[in-house]
């Protein structure tokens, strides 16, 4: 018999509330199936399970917020007979019904999205300035428009939200254990956005490329190069990843940000991962994240660029060992051949774990990605 | 289409892709990645959807003419025109 838990969802995850079931007692699960929605700090999550087998019973009702590692319920594997729910060791009772699937009907998003208010323009810039989280103030308009007052009144007595406390955890932990180290290096991408117009030139509207998957797929070959920066660190001693999936940090639109997993990235080709990083932005502003989007980072990627800064120096993600950061690209001065010339100049930055790299093979890993943006179409 | 269709249909658009923002206060001439608070995901998924309602195809060289409402409107009605004359 096997047990199935509540999932960690990230270092700055202590506990989670079991929002719905998907499945019942008897039914048969299959490695990877979606079981249940979790609500988290980072919204709605669907969980996977990772066994194959038949739901023996459920532990944990909707509703209930139990900490990480708690059994929500026990799988029978199979040819093993599924035990019946009220024998299962730690149920006194058999429980009570699941409400059943909701497979009728697309599952609802996140409350924060219909429940929030509608708000100007010139009070959200207000928001984002003050930093205040907008689904959080009630707007007093018309029609329940949140005004720019009422994102001042709100400012003066605003408490952090759940997520930018989980944030501030995770972060304040990230600090305290790791011996973070920087390093930044500018990289001419005028051959990478000559080869991007020249491709987005032939595809339909649907399938142009953003430059940030040619910046994911360089960090992710780069990765491949030094290994060093793609991994955990987990019970002192760094592990090495046999993959690339790399985190991509996502503004919400209600404030904070995740950093889902977008899965080997060094081995699909950039139509495919920008088809996956739109349903990613879109699952992760909406609704709809998986357990194992959350879960599977080895190496996490932000990139600042829409908002117009130069550079980002991050803190990283534990227990992951690194975190690239891209500001904007901006035309500069850049010598070649002993010329100044305007090109096209993106600055990357790389934030290290001391406890697993050095300054020299970070430099060697900002080296390659420059290498390899100077390479698009390399398959 | 008259341009006040036009610009309807593209506020709703917008309304769909920042869902919190009263789009009748946006301001014409504002850019709409500042306006919206989006980024470029949001702003190709807003040509997207232009494509599939209005039938014009932005190309990359012509997103400058796209940045804000009124500038998009304009465009939009003069590439409609043209390719009814077409």
């Amino acid at each position: 018999m096997a047990e199935f838990r509540m999932p960690s969802l990230g270092a700055d995850m202590e506990a989670g509330t079991l929002v719905e079931w998907k499945v019942k007692p008897g039914d048969r699960v299959n490695r990877g199936d979606l079981v249940a929605v979790v609500d988290t700090d980072k919204g709605a999550i669907d969980i996977e399970i990772w066994e194959d087998g038949t739901i023996s019973s459920v532990l944990v009702q909707p509703g209930t917020k139990v900490p990480v590692g708690t059994v929500l319920a026990l799988v029978s594997s199979a040819g093993e007979a599924a035990t019946p729910a009220a024998a299962a060791p730690g149920a006194q009772a058999p429980p009570p019904p699941t409400r059943p699937p909701a497979r009728a009907s697309p599952r609802a998003p996140p409350a924060a999205l219909p429940g929030r208010a509608r708000v100007s323009p010139a009070a959200r810039a207000r928001a984002r300035e003050l930093g205040v989280d907008l689904s959080a103030v009630r707007g007093t308009g018309p029609d329940g428009v949140v005004t720019r007052a009422d994102v001042d009144a709100a400012a003066a007595q605003a408490r952090p939200t759940s997520m930018r406390q989980a944030i501030g955890a995770a972060m304040a932990r990230s600090k305290r254990e790791i011996p973070h180290y920087y390093l930044a290096a500018d990289v001419d991408v005028s051959r990478a956005l000559a080869w991007l117009a020249a491709e987005n030139e032939r595809r339909p509207l649907a399938e142009r490329l953003l430059p940030l998957v040619l910046l994911l797929k360089a960090v992710a070959r780069a990765a491949r190069e030094v290994p060093e920066m793609n991994g955990l660190f987990v019970d002192g001693a760094f592990r090495p990843a046999e993959a690339v999936h790399l985190g991509v940090a996502i503004s919400l639109r209600q404030g904070g940000l995740v950093a889902p997993a977008l899965h080997d990235v060094d081995r699909k080709p950039l139509g495919e991962l920008m088809r996956e990083l739109g349903d990613l932005v879109t699952r992760a502003r909406s609704g709809g994240l998986r357990s194992s989007e959350l879960a599977d980072a080895t190496l996490t990627v932000t990139s600042l660029g829409d908002l117009g800064v130069q550079s980002v120096f991050g803190i990283i993600y534990p227990p992951q060992v690194a975190l690239v950061g891209f500001g904007r690209i901006q035309e500069r001065p850049w010598v070649v051949d002993g010329r100044v010339e305007v090109r096209p100049i993106v600055t990357a930055t790389l934030a290290g774990d001391h406890r697993v790299s050095d300054g020299i093979r970070s430099a060697q890993f900002l080296a390659a990605v420059d290498r390899q943006l100077q390479a698009p179409e390399a398959p | 289409m008259t341009r006040e269709e036009i610009r309807e249909v593209v506020l709703s658009i917008l309304a769909g892709i920042a869902p919190e923002i009263d789009v009748e206060e946006i301001r014409p001439g504002a850019d709409l990645r500042d306006e919206l608070d989006i980024d470029s995901m949001d702003f190709l998924r807003f040509l997207v959807r232009v494509e599939e309602r209005l039938g014009v195809s932005v190309p990359e060289k012509d997103y400058p003419r796209v940045r804000t409402l009124a500038s998009c409107v304009a465009y939009l009605e003069e590439r409609g025109a043209a390719a009814r004359v077409t």
